[in-house]
């Protein structure tokens, strides 16, 4: 029977068929970051239990610490207890960690892929939701809360219920200057924040195919603003080209023979999925959010949208959304006046991602009254980055240049955008008060941010030329 | 370590109907930074709940006297969607919820409630709306996990479906980790066998923590 992608990887890491349609799975790799890793580690620990394959878990810190330049684990004091608890757990535990300064450390969803712990047809695992970004190298990888993080731990598996399974098939290319960023933000707009609830996703066609492997991590990061936890994308010898040679990937002939795995690693031709969708990526705009759900995802070139003219379930949402944002109805979202600029987070803070925004920088200036960052998305990110000199032209500019690690996207770090403040920030999530009590959140892609930073609003990037 | 079973729960329910709303506004990540899970009931749904000067917003459902204590929370589509913080479910557990009714959820705020005893039940949005408004003055619900079956303050059953793993689990208070580690053979077995199958998935055994030390 023709299997998609999905039930491949499934079906190979069913240690127990537990009936129903749920299945005792293998976890081949756990990444650990500084919230959700110490509490699962030393749960395991106090239940007397021990980890169960240490050399499957990864760890980093990223979430509740600063970025500023110069940082050190203390240096935002209200995270140094979930650093110094990680280095702690992940040292009892065996668990190996890349530590602050360190080669490998990073947002824990830019690492795992950069150094080749996350590779394809493993199932990867994370107590963090925006974990779907690692099937852009071809993995089943999904998001857990710290329960299941516990039970992994100590276990090495999850009991898990089979998801549906959802093919979005994107035809045609992008054109010259929209991204993946814009493709993601366009299909949640088009299918809404909560089309992928229940199923598995993979992304398909001839728009993903001619994606670079960053690209797609971006795309797959964005599967959970559409519900699903989970996306993926087909490795094929792009990936397999972007894995060699990394620190942790398998080496010489056995990288070449994991290559061979590898590329049995596609749905059958005759595959069936529960729900299909089609998208032409040729016809997707540079995309930017208007509200405060990543379904609030407009062209540059639309205006805001009026929520008397709304169906009667989405009036008194969208209206909600407008006062929160403080746009005004029926106004062109192009030319709103900006006060902040995120470029980082999981989506979007690999090295493509830098370029793309120091191509924009390059020669021009933040405009007057405009705070504008750049958050590099893992120390080997940085240092690539600092070796072509985008350090350079970012701080020219304007931008801060700053430490790796989720920084303004969580929030939790010290970091926010201050109340009523504008920002357009590449991460994934623009909900209320994500960014910061009474922010207000434009996703968009790298490009796209560093067009608003340079100009102080909202810019159609196409027009900077 | 085995939850507190979920059998019968009867009591008011506390309308939020607005669609999407997301682990981040149900708990914001400050709090959990910054306190312990059982803490973090004063701080659901803060943005929502509270004005700038901390005072109460007088019209958000969970400020209402009626429904300080509800174990019934009804709520739109996609509730709990983003984040994956288990403590969204620690914080609704904290203001007294046993139970969410909404026609559908965020994946992963789904499997967390099952992992901390809360009940997430899925029914058709017109029947939460209706509910709403049978609900809107403080009556109360009743719901029979056994049975599958939600009373209405009007008195008419509706039934509801669950997972029968996931509704055993629930009734029983049932510890996921223990039962897995029965199966320990079964897994060391598999892993054995993928060794040999895919050895290029199995990393080198490395220094622990090297990163850590210089």
């Amino acid at each position: 029977m023709p299997r998609s992608l999905f039930d491949k990887i499934w079906d190979a890491h069913v240690v127990r068929d537990l009936g129903d349609g749920w299945a005792l799975l293998h976890v081949d790799r756990h990444l650990l970051h500084d919230l959700s890793g110490p509490p699962a580690l030393a749960q395991v620990a106090a239940r007397g239990l021990k980890v169960h394959d240490p050399e499957l878990a990864f760890a980093t810190p990223d979430h509740a610490v600063s970025s500023q330049p110069g940082r050190h684990g203390m240096t935002y004091a209200g995270g140094g207890k979930h650093w110094s608890g990680l280095q702690k757990e992940a040292a009892a535990a065996g668990v190996r960690l890349f530590d602050l300064g360190r080669p490998g450390q990073g947002i824990v969803h830019v690492m795992g892929p950069e150094l080749g712990i996350v590779l394809p047809g493993l199932t990867v695992i994370c107590g963090d939701s925006h974990t779907c970004t690692n099937g852009g190298v071809g993995a089943l990888a999904f998001g857990v809360g710290s329960s299941e993080c516990t039970h992994a731990l100590a276990t090495q598996t999850l009991r898990q219920q089979k998801p549906k399974t959802m093919r979005i098939n994107c035809t045609g290319l992008l054109a010259p200057g929209v991204t993946a960023k814009d493709l993601a933000l366009h299909i949640i707009g088009t299918l809404g924040a909560a089309a992928g609830t229940g199923y598995a996703i993979e992304y398909a066609g001839a728009a993903i195919e001619a994606l670079d492997v960053e690209e797609r991590l971006t795309l797959c990061n964005l599967t959970v603003e559409l519900g699903a936890r989970s996306g993926i994308v087909a490795p094929d010898e792009r990936t397999i080209t972007w894995l060699r040679g990394r620190p942790l990937s398998p080496q010489g002939v056995a990288f070449d023979t994991a290559a061979d795995d590898w590329r049995t690693l596609q749905s059958d031709r005759d595959a069936h999925f529960d729900r299909e969708e089609y998208i032409d990526a040729s016809l997707v705009p540079p995309t930017i959010t208007w509200g405060t759900s990543p379904e609030h995802a407009l062209s540059i070139v639309a205006r805001v949208p009026d929520p008397a003219v709304q169906q009667d379930d989405k009036r008194a949402s969208f209206k909600a959304a407008l006062d929160y944002m403080g746009l005004q109805a029926n106004a062109p979202i192009a030319g709103t006046p900006i006060n902040w600029v995120f470029i980082g987070s999981c989506a979007n803070s690999r090295l493509s991602d830098l370029r793309s925004a120091a191509d924009v920088a390059r020669g021009r200036r933040v405009a007057p009254g405009v705070t504008a960052w750049v958050v590099p998305g893992s120390e080997n990110v940085k240092r690539a980055a600092e070796a072509e000199g985008l350090d350079r032209v970012f701080q020219e500019a304007g931008f801060a240049w700053r430490e790796p690690g989720c920084s303004m996207c969580v929030a939790a770090n010290g970091e926010q955008v201050p109340p009523g403040a504008r920002c357009v920030s590449t991460s994934n999530r623009n909900f209320v008060g994500r960014q910061g009590p009474g922010a207000r959140t434009h996703l968009a892609s790298p490009a796209m941010a560093a067009a608003a930073a340079v100009t102080g609003f909202i810019t159609d990037v196409r027009e900077l030329g | 370590m085995s939850m507190r079973p979920f059998t019968t729960v009867h009591g008011p329910a506390a309308p939020l109907m607005m669609a999407n709303i997301d682990t981040d506004v149900i708990i914001r990540i400050e709090r959990l930074t910054s306190l312990a899970r059982d803490s973090l009931g004063p701080f659901a749904f803060e943005a929502l709940r509270y004005r700038p000067d901390g005072s109460d917003v007088p019209d958000f459902v969970i400020n209402d006297p009626i429904f300080r204590a509800a174990p019934f929370l009804l709520a739109g589509p996609n509730f709990g969607c983003g984040s994956s913080r288990e403590g969204a479910v620690w914080a609704l557990q904290g203001i007294g919820v046993r139970c969410v009714i909404a026609p559908s959820y965020g994946d992963i705020f789904y499997s967390n409630c099952f992992q901390n005893g809360v009940l997430p039940i899925r029914l058709r949005q017109g029947y939460v709306e209706a509910l709403a408004m049978q609900c809107s003055k403080g009556a109360s619900l009743t719901v029979d996990l056994q049975r599958t079956i939600i009373t209405a303050p009007d008195g008419t059953d509706t039934t509801f479906e669950i997972d029968p793993m996931r509704r055993e689990a629930l009734v029983h208070g049932l510890d996921d980790i223990g039962l897995t580690l029965k199966d320990d053979a079964l897994i060391r077995q598999w892993q054995a066998h993928d060794r040999t199958n895919r050895p290029w998935a199995w990393p080198e055994a490395t220094e622990t923590a090297c990163a850590g030390r210089s």
